[in-house]
């Protein structure tokens, strides 16, 4: 019993760790492909049918290339930042129900990794951990715009964890459980999704994800106009390569989140209605989920090729004296809303 | 009970190496690892909630500003005050008192029982149902107190911008 349920759950951590590299990867063409197509250009097309090698190109590259560690540098803080930064995108994984249960050969495997009871917690720590893979790789760089890069990403990252910390509660007050499994169980068909409980909480919620994120508009940390390339201008090869890939799992992870969190994760609309057996509405439940996801990975790109960069005093505008106080009532608003409908209806 | 051997020594370790480290960004990191520590001490009495809060408050929030602060202030051997004998003389006697006192109040207390590492109080529910059925005006005091302090603070900062426009 141990055994197997320790090698069920391994297996499907790997499924889930390739799956989440092999996006990633294919988010950085997707990225270019988008531009492109937004600045009506043909995007990367020599590697490979429409470039579909160009992440492996890109990958063998960032693999090949020289690696420089700045003499003046903190060795062992400068190598251990970008390795931060990637093992904490990667955990966040870990609680999101990817799917029901498939049922092979009587037995009933779960298709997420821990459903911890504190599963909404927990992704909250992990995010607020992820600032200091970026925090210590700018400051070990022992570079003035790295540093500085370093210091505007924990700014930033600390004034919008509030809010999204705050949106979440409004979240969880009608929820009524930390638990994202449950959370996702109880958004069954398409009218039960927290988006039509919580519209505005997810507007919070999704603007804090990009500020997470260090996405357009709120890339600061690596503001390229002033700021050389930011917390990452003294990285290069694979290191480098680390910390983009990081920001892309983030992102998907976001989505992912963002997903199961209001738009009902592996749920889809008349899924019991149908008459398919558990299996099929597994399999066809988590396709669902995946296409969420990649369209919330698609909103995020575009979204970075249409708006342009905060400057910094209206990003910390917009963290503190706007999605706050918007939070704040959120919460209120919903708890005022639960009370009448539990006294009148 | 041999994990929590190990996680006690981690945590003294790692405590002792944030005092004896001279760079001071190395010493915030190591007090890192060691609040870590006790998030894993929380786990181990299935305290999951405190141990999740632990993390994200104290590893999450807190000691990110204090690497903020040192990063900005930017100190190293060069800038470093240096501390007088007499100074340092004070310190150990005011350390000695301190540890007089320490060994007296746990000399008087009477050991307790063993926590049992299966119970469920430390979950969300039961901790909850404690906070804001039993303990609730000290929970609802406390809450009070950080929001005065928090006024407090942003007080502070509004009056010093007001002198500089005078």
């Amino acid at each position: 019993m141990e055994t197997a349920f320790i090698l069920e759950k391994l297996i499907l951590v790997v499924i889930i760790f390739t799956i989440t590299l092999v996006i990633a990867m294919y988010s950085t063409l997707a990225e270019r492909k988008i531009a492109g197509f937004m600045q009506d250009r043909p995007g990367p097309n020599r590697a490979g049918p429409f470039g579909i090698l160009q992440p492996l190109c890109d990958g063998g590259k960032f693999f090949f290339k020289e690696e420089i560690i700045p003499a003046g540098s903190h060795k062992a803080l400068f190598i251990l930042g970008p390795i931060l930064a990637i093992v904490t995108a990667c955990i966040t994984s870990a609680v999101i129900p990817w799917g029901q249960t498939l049922e092979i050969g009587g037995k009933s495997i779960s298709l997420q990794v821990a459903d911890i009871n504190i599963g909404v917690l927990y992704i909250f720590g992990v995010i607020a951990l992820g600032v200091y893979g970026v925090m210590l790789g700018g400051w070990a760089s022992n570079n003035k715009y790295s540093l500085m890069g370093a210091v505007r990403a924990a700014s930033q990252s600390i004034s919008y964890e509030i809010g999204m910390g705050l949106s979440l509660i409004a979240l969880l007050m009608i929820t009524g459980t930390l638990s994202v499994g449950e959370i996702v169980a109880q958004q069954e068909g398409f009218l039960n999704w927290n988006i039509f409980a919580q519209p505005l909480g997810f507007l919070i919620f999704i603007t804090c994800a990009f500020a997470e994120c260090n996405r357009v508009p709120f890339d600061l940390p690596e503001c390229e106009t002033e700021l050389v390339a930011g917390y990452h201008t003294e990285y290069s090869s694979m290191k480098l390569g680390l910390f983009m890939f990081s920001e892309y799992i983030n992102m998907f992870v976001s989505s992912a989140l963002m997903a199961s969190l209001y738009f009902g994760g592996y749920n889809f609309p008349f899924m019991y209605d149908l008459g398919l057996s558990q299996n099929w509405i597994t399999i066809i439940g988590v396709l669902v989920f995946f296409a969420k996801i990649f369209g919330f990975i698609f909103f995020f790109m575009w979204v970075r090729w249409t708006l342009p960069r905060f400057r910094y005093d209206q990003l910390m505008r917009m963290g503190w004296k706007m999605l706050i106080p918007l939070a704040i009532a959120n919460i209120v608003l919903t708890g005022v809303f639960t009370l009448i409908k539990d006294t009148y209806f | 009970m041999t994990v929590f051997y190990l996680v006690a020594f981690l945590s003294i370790f790692f405590a002792l190496m944030t005092i004896f480290t001279k760079n001071p960004v190395h010493s915030v990191l190591y007090l890192v690892v060691t609040f870590f520590t006790f998030t894993i001490h929380y786990v181990l009495l299935n305290a999951q909630f405190l141990a999740v809060v632990n993390f994200i408050v104290y590893m999450g929030a807190i000691m990110v500003l204090f690497l903020f602060v040192l990063m900005l202030l930017n100190l190293n051997k060069d800038t470093e005050p240096t501390k007088s004998a007499l100074v340092k003389i004070m310190g150990v006697v005011a350390g000695m008192c301190l540890i007089v006192t320490f060994v007296g109040v746990f000399k008087s207390m009477g050991t307790a029982d063993t926590v049992e590492g299966t119970q469920d109080i430390g979950l969300v529910s039961n901790l909850g149902k404690v906070l804001f059925d039993e303990f609730l005006l000290p929970f609802e005091l406390s809450s009070v107190l950080l929001l005065v302090a928090m006024v407090g603070a942003v007080l502070l900062a509004k009056k010093d911008k007001e002198i500089s426009k005078v």
